[in-house]
């Protein structure tokens, strides 16, 4: 083994040795599920020490360094069709790991205190590890069927937590809802492997890429589109994002890690990966940055309306996932994988600070219960919050910083990368295919926009601002807020993390013209675009310093705008008395947004219901009824044949020799005549 | 070596001449288990003096002489790459079923176990058959004890089940005989010194060509012998009863070995001595296992007994098998062979689950369980894992076959379209569904039973079943190489030879004059083969 291979094979590895150690030691030793802090400690190096070695790995790669490959073995083989365990540490793959395993271990930290008085807590860090290793396989794999398999394993590992707690029926079914529409996804992208291997005879991306030629044009847009229905499974896109918001019936953490920062960027990641295929697919890119900007818009007017703090930020999920594939629409593939990265670290802030929130309600009401009130609330539900900064003051403020950071006010991080996504929407815009949609996309956009830095400041004033509420709403609950409490270290450690990322990823990927308008020479601050441009297609750019500067004043504008507004609304935290107003205003329309589109109903009635109906009062009555009635009543006649030949069968020898000879003479009269 | 091979199938038949002897019934258990078990580790040695490089030839032979002077019927066996793994995987499931009997047997113990052993010698004999008359013989053979086993300790309409399996399969396999004959004589006729063979190796070689119209009749014959015990849509509706009628140890040699008997029949015999016929009638072989594969998934989904959900799911399952060998490309067919393997480690595991929970509770219907995974942790971890192999997920062993007989599909030259594969792959989605939610109502939720608050983990006995196979899902999952190359070689020679017999055959056909619908039938199938994907 020569030592990149070493290498790779730890940094995978170890996640599966922390799932085979806590796992299988958990299962089968009653003593060791109580030794929480060894039980954490492996969970947490399993995804650290790997950080570290990509992070090494990291700091000796060059901007255009050749990748490096690491095969272990040879995985299936079957006549022509041959496909490795291999892994591909390129520049694309290098920076996917550095965020799973960092954003993940920060989120193993957290989980720490977050999960101490769960009884699961092993089988916690189990899952979280096995996420890991899947995850890391998905962004390591150097072919499609080795990225399936991470693919469908981070899939299992998101069924497995969002039904952690399974006890409840709720939570099982949002887990198995998660994972039926992933499964309607990863349907797609088996035949988009089917279709790959008809025309390059690999798997490999390498190989894949090389032989662009082979592929026909026609086939090139089946790949693409089929490709694409799988990431609007797992990234949760139109038709199949309703599984997201369910998702969050997991513990927060796992909202955060899987179902924010990691997993939901996977088709993200899949399409960059294959990005000089997909631009030579137009069609197929104008279909993802429609969906991308539709779905964006879909989820952000959801989240308008939502109470519940982390359903908001599932819809703000979505909606963020929508902008990335807006951007691979767009040709803008670094761009897409920049706000991959800022996301994963606003997004995380954001979920782990309502795990906060919630832990800090939660014990409210455990408070309540000992005094011997019997108060019950929805720990999730922002009308029982307000006022809460004065209580926890460190969530509140890495909370207002990532939500800063994700309305897209500079120079926080969501700024550049959104600012980037929208110049490129509005570069397509310009461009000569289908440019005048790409210019209604960035219309799409800009609102969005505008709507994000609104939903998401009315949550966070909601939350910390005004008076908290929950005493105003139950009476019992009178003097709550003494119960009122900060986390602890291990999770306000990760939050601050998260937060100061918040405030100073977007560094990474500067526009050039900002300093090339100064200079009046070509400049290459952008560090992501040098970083990654030799393994992404993106499009050119081809406007003029000028549009770039006016285009990133609207952008300004229209955040501040929405935050303005929002601040009008929403600033005393008098949440649902604008709630109603708003509800007043827009009417039919607030109630779809309210109701989510009804898409739930519409797959559950139009889809799910007839089609069980169907094979129970169809199918099953026709396979008992009918295809065996066929066999019984074959079997039926057979017997009445017997029943009636039995006569014949006296068994007296005259009635035999009689019959001999009536037959005698029959056939001798058919002779004679 | 082939000694040994004669020793592994007959010691069983030692067994029950032991277990008459005794009649005392813990030394009937005890002798059962010792000679499964004594037989699977003498099978080992079979597996691994494989010669790999040489899979195509049949090894360890064994060849007796002609029972009647001019009638090439011999006993003949051996194994070779079609056989290996299957013939593994009966003499793993041996000591299995055995142990799976222990506690929740308890009458008529001698009869029972000897049942179970002479099914174990029928099916390694079947595996092991080389001549054609013995293979039939063995087919027939296995279907007494079934028949008994579900009849005397089977559920409450074990004699409605049991006598629709033994008649509907026994009806099949008289016209594969009536099939048989007529190709032994038809092949006699190009032997020389003989009027009559049955032997596979002189079948199968490029020597032996069967005319067109003949390839049709006995194709169908062989064909739908083998399709009712597959069993493929729409000749399935004898298994929902059987499996939910027969004892535990009964379904699990009814999915894990004896419906391989049908898939590996369509292999051994059709595939090799039709190949014309077989190609041809792809699409339709194909179209049936398309509507079984969704059509199972779907009548699973609606079932109320957990048990026949996991009949119906075999249905589903064994489509894949099915379109896998009709695809008639290496790819497709060496995917077929493993997810034979495959399903017989799966779904063998899921009857033995039920069974499991089933000994506890005596009711296998799905209402009357929910919320048990919090009692019992270490069953509900078996049978997550399983699941998670049955419906296909990559790392486990049911995704490479199923991976490989659809990609196989998807690019076959004989199935005419890649429609049949996509909709096969519409599978993957409703075994998700189907299995997912039986999971979930059994398993999850609060304890809705109250009864079931007391259910018992698994015990020692009951995990040391479950562990061999888990292990095996993984094996397959993550090197599944090391299982196929048993396979590689021979699968891909005969995929080969047989396309060019095919061709052979065809220009020798021009030479006379077929009937109508026979160039009409074959025409179709040239064209597709002289197209290049």
């Amino acid at each position: 083994m020569n030592s990149a291979t070493t290498l790779v094979s730890l940094i995978v590895g170890l996640p599966l040795v922390g799932f085979i150690i806590n796992g299988l030691i958990g299962l089968s030793s009653e003593g060791y599920r109580t030794k929480k802090s060894l039980i954490g400690t492996i969970a947490n190096l399993a995804v650290f020490v790997p950080f570290i070695i990509a992070f090494s790995i990291f700091l000796n790669m060059g901007e255009g360094s050749e990748p490096m490959f690491a095969t272990l073995f040879t995985w299936i083989q079957a006549g022509s069709f041959s496909v490795d365990v291999a892994y591909q540490v390129d520049q694309l793959s290098i920076m996917m790991t550095l965020v799973v395993t960092g954003v993940g271990f920060l989120i193993h930290l957290y989980s720490i205190g977050y999960m101490w008085n769960d009884k699961g807590y092993w089988r916690f860090f189990a899952y979280l590890n096995l996420f890991i290793f899947a995850m890391l396989n998905l962004v390591l794999a150097d072919n499609l069927l080795l990225l399936f398999l991470g693919w469908e394993g981070v899939g299992l590992c998101s069924y497995l937590l969002i039904g952690f707690w399974y006890t409840e029926m709720k939570n099982s079914s949002a887990a198995k809802k998660a994972f039926i529409y992933n499964r309607i996804g990863d349907f797609a992208f088996l035949i988009a492997m089917f279709l790959t291997f008809q025309h390059v005879g690999s798997l490999r991306f390498d190989a894949i890429l090389n032989d662009l030629s082979a592929i026909p044009a026609d086939d090139k847009f089946w790949i693409g589109l089929l490709m694409f229905i799988g990431a609007t499974g797992k990234s949760a896109q139109i038709p199949l994002f309703v599984w997201l918001p369910d998702a969050m019936a997991g513990p927060t953490s796992v909202s955060a890690l899987i179902h924010a920062a990691t997993m939901v960027t996977s088709g993200i990641y899949l399409i960059s990966r294959l990005s000089p295929m997909f631009v030579m697919a137009p069609e197929v890119m104008m279909i993802i940055a429609v969906i991308g900007a539709l779905t964006a818009l879909v989820a952000a007017t959801i989240a308008i309306t939502q109470n519940d703090i982390k359903r908001v930020l599932a819809y703000s999920t979505v909606s963020q996932l929508g902008y990335m594939f807006l951007a691979l629409g767009s040709g803008a593939f670094t761009a897409a994988m920049f706000h991959v990265v800022t996301h994963a670290f606003f997004k995380a802030c954001l979920f782990l600070g309502s795990g906060s929130v919630i832990h800090a309600m939660e014990h409210v009401e455990h408070g309540l219960h000992e005094e011997g009130k019997d108060v019950h609330f929805d720990p999730q539900d922002m009308r029982f919050m307000g006022g809460l900064k004065k209580y926890l003051p460190s969530t509140y403020k890495t909370f207002l910083l990532a939500t800063i950071a994700i309305a897209g006010i500079p120079p926080l991080a969501g700024f550049f990368s959104k600012d980037e996504i929208l110049a490129f929407t509005f570069n397509a815009g310009m461009g000569e295919y289908a440019g005048s949609l790409y210019m209604l996309l960035w219309v799409v956009g800009i609102f969005t926009a505008f709507l994000t830095a609104f939903y998401m400041f009315r949550l966070t004033f909601g939350t910390f601002n005004g008076p908290f509420k929950l005493p105003s709403k139950i009476n019992e609950a009178k003097g709550a807020e003494k119960h009122l409490h900060e986390s602890p270290k291990t999770m306000t450690i990760p939050l601050w993390t998260l937060g100061i990322l918040s405030v100073v990823g977007g560094f990474m990927g500067v526009p050039n013209f900002l300093a090339s308008t100064f200079t009046h020479e070509e400049a290459h601050i952008n560090l992501l675009h040098n970083w990654l441009h030799s393994v992404t297609a993106d499009y050119e750019l081809i406007l003029s310093h000028g549009t770039e500067w006016i285009l990133m004043l609207v952008s300004i504008a229209i955040a501040v705008a929405g935050v303005w507004v929002a601040w009008r609304m929403y600033g005393d935290g008098q949440t649902e008395a604008s709630d109603a107003s708003l509800s007043e205003r827009f009417g039919g329309l607030y109630q779809t947004w309210k109701e989510k589109y009804n898409l739930d109903e519409l797959y559950e009635g139009g889809v799910a219901n007839p089609l069980v109906r169907f094979s129970d009062k169809g199918l099953a009555k026709f396979d008992m009824k009918f295809l065996d009635g066929i066999v019984n009543t074959t079997g039926g006649v057979v017997r009445l044949f017997g029943s009636v030949f039995r006569y014949i069968q006296t068994g007296v020898a005259s009635s035999y020799a009689l019959g001999l000879v009536i037959g005698v003479i029959i056939i001798l009269s058919l002779l004679i005549l | 070596m082939d000694l040994l091979l004669n020793i592994c199938i007959y010691l069983p038949i030692l067994g029950i001449v032991g277990i008459l002897l005794t009649r005392n019934e813990t030394a009937v258990k005890w002798i059962s288990l010792i000679v499964t078990g004594a037989t699977f580790v003498l099978s080992l040695p079979l597996l691994f003096n494989f010669d790999i490089a040489n899979s195509a030839a049949q090894q360890y032979l064994t060849t007796g002489s002609q029972i009647i002077p001019g009638l090439d019927i011999k006993y003949m066996v051996g194994l070779d790459g079609f056989s290996l793994l299957l013939f593994m995987l009966t003499t793993l499931f041996g000591p299995i079923v055995v142990l799976s009997s222990w506690d929740s047997v308890s009458k008529h113990l001698p009869g029972y176990y000897s049942m179970l052993l002479l099914l174990q010698t029928a099916s390694m004999g079947f595996f092991a058959s080389l001549d054609l008359i013995l293979f039939y013989a063995f087919f027939e053979i296995s279907l007494i004890p079934m028949y008994f086993l579900i009849g005397i300790w089977g559920g409450k309409n074990r004699i409605h089940a049991t006598v629709k399996f033994f008649i509907y399969t026994f009806a099949g396999s008289l016209i594969m005989l009536v099939g048989l004959i007529y190709l032994g004589y038809d092949a006699g006729a190009v032997m020389e010194g003989v009027s009559f063979t049955s032997d596979w190796q002189f079948l199968s070689s490029a020597a032996y060509q069967v005319g067109l119209v003949q390839q049709t009749w006995l194709f169908l014959a062989f064909a739908l012998a083998f399709c009712i015990k597959v069993p493929l849509f729409p000749f399935h509706t004898w298994l929902p009863y059987a499996h939910t009628e027969a004892p535990t140890a009964g379904s699990v040699v009814l999915a894990a070995i004896m419906l391989k008997m049908g898939t590996y029949g369509l292999l051994r015999v059709c595939l090799p001595i039709f190949p014309n016929a077989f190609m041809t009638f792809a699409p339709y072989m194909a179209t049936l296992a398309v509507i079984g594969i969704i059509y199972g998934a779907l009548v699973a989904m609606v079932q109320k007994d957990w048990k026949k959900l996991v009949a119906y799911s075999s249905v589903s399952h064994l489509g894949f098998v099915v379109l896998g060998l009709f695809a008639f490309n290496a790819i497709a067919v060496q995917g077929a062979i493993i997810q034979m393997v495959n399903h017989g480690l799966s779904t063998g595991a899921l009857f033995l689950i039920v069974g499991m929970i089933y000994d506890r509770t005596h009711t296998r219907e799905i209402k009357q369980y929910g919320g048990i995974a919090k009692v019992i942790p270490v069953f509900a971890t078996m049978f997550m894992i399983t699941m998670l192999a049955s419906i296909g997920l990559p790392g486990l062993n049911g995704f490479i076959g199923e991976f490989l007989i659809l990609n196989g599909a998807f690019n076959s030259l004989v199935i005419p379209h890649n429609v049949f594969a996509v909709l096969a792959t519409i599978g993957v989605i409703l075994a998700a569904v189907y299995m997912l939610w039986l999971y979930q109502r059994v398993m999850f939720g609060p304890v809705t039973n109250k009864a079931n608050n007391k259910l018992i983990d698994l015990n020692a006995r009951e995990i040391g079943i479950l562990v061999p196979l888990v292990l095996l899902m993984f094996w397959i999952g993550v090197r599944p190489v090391d299982f196929m190359q048993y396979s590689e070689q021979q699968v891909t020679e005969i995929v080969e030879t047989s396309k060019q017999k095919s061709v052979a055959i065809r220009q020798a056909a021009e030479q006379e004059e077929l009937p109508e619908w026979a160039s009409k039938l074959y025409d179709v199938t040239d064209q597709l083969a002289s197209q290049s994907k």
